[in-house]
């Protein structure tokens, strides 16, 4: 018997990018900054799109350090939950559109994060992509940068360890 | 006192980022600093809880670290983060202000060195801290 042909990969497409929705529309703090983010194949870019009160120094101007570590904060979180849940949403076991109302889904949490500040952030939109160093089952490490106009010359960098989601201890 | 923490006010209101999430400066001289920062719903990060997202957390240490240095005796003209460290401990408590705390503990010509707490209204467990090199402009 021949195996059940796969489902079209517009399909699959389509869950990815509802999940990413759902988590971009459903968190307050992602919203207030404007990220999106923008999903190629298996490559995600997180968008910092540009905005006056995102300005930390008005005479230069430049973006907000503080702005600046949290784009790559959501941007590393973001990147390493769509690892993990990759699977379970593309198989459409997790529905895509309703992350945060399955109980079963959880964020990693950020232990610890160190921004590098390489040259001021221009009053332009950003870019940032994450690297997952390590993935293990209590921790995670990971590497992300963030441009603007030219990819090989970054603003700033940082890395952060995560504590991934544990299991709920079996209930008496 | 009163003037410094005047000027020290409309510095941190001429800054829009700082503006948009509503921090007050509430202490600044002698290298020291305290930002606070009411809980808003803008700022959640985790829809589920109501807990402030870490990266409002971020920018009022960043804030608060670098009025610090610009606070210190040496009088910088200006200052930028070098790098900034900055530890979780746990979430703060939904609906409560948040406050930071920055000390610049040490500074050359070029370089200051700072470090910061970040509390919820249980003061003795902090929610994060954060220790940092940032630049130091001439006079």
């Amino acid at each position: 018997m021949a195996r059940s042909r796969p489902e079209p990969m517009q399909v699959v497409k389509q869950r990815r990018d509802a999940a990413l929705n759902a988590i971009v529309e459903g968190v307050p703090y992602i919203r207030f900054l404007n990220i999106s983010f923008d999903r190629r194949g298996d490559e995600l870019t997180g968008v910092l799109n540009f905005d006056e009160k995102l300005i930390g120094n008005p005479l230069l101007p430049a973006l907000h350090g503080g702005v600046t570590a949290a784009f790559l904060e959501v941007t590393a979180v973001i990147t390493l939950s769509w690892e993990y849940f990759f699977p379970r949403i593309e198989s459409g076991e997790l529905d895509a559109s309703d992350i945060f109302g399955d109980e079963t889904v959880r964020f990693p949490k950020t232990v610890d994060f160190t921004v590098d500040y390489l040259r001021s952030g221009l009053p332009r939109d950003a870019y940032a992509r994450a690297f997952v160093s390590r993935l293990g089952r209590r921790y995670a490490s990971v590497r992300v940068e963030t441009w603007q106009d030219n990819h090989a010359r970054p603003f700033a960098q940082a890395t952060g360890h995560f504590l991934m989601p544990q299991p709920k201890p079996e209930k008496e | 006192m009163a003037g410094i923490l005047k000027i020290a006010r409309q510095f941190i209101e001429a800054i829009p980022h700082a503006n948009a999430l509503g921090l007050e400066l509430t202490k600044i001289g002698n290298g020291e600093a305290e930002i606070t920062m009411s809980y808003n719903e803008a700022l959640i990060g985790d829809p589920r809880t109501g807990v402030i997202h870490g990266g409002a957390i971020s920018t009022m240490l960043d804030t608060c670290c670098g009025a610090a240095v610009m606070s210190h005796p040496f009088a910088p003209s200006s200052t930028a983060t070098i790098d900034l460290r900055i530890d979780y401990m746990r979430a703060a408590t939904p609906g409560q202000t948040i406050t930071t705390r920055a000390t610049c503990y040490h500074i050359t010509r070029n370089v200051a060195f700072v470090r910061a707490t970040a509390s919820d209204e249980d003061q003795e467990n902090p929610v994060a801290t954060a220790s940092g090199a940032f630049t130091v402009e001439g006079k």
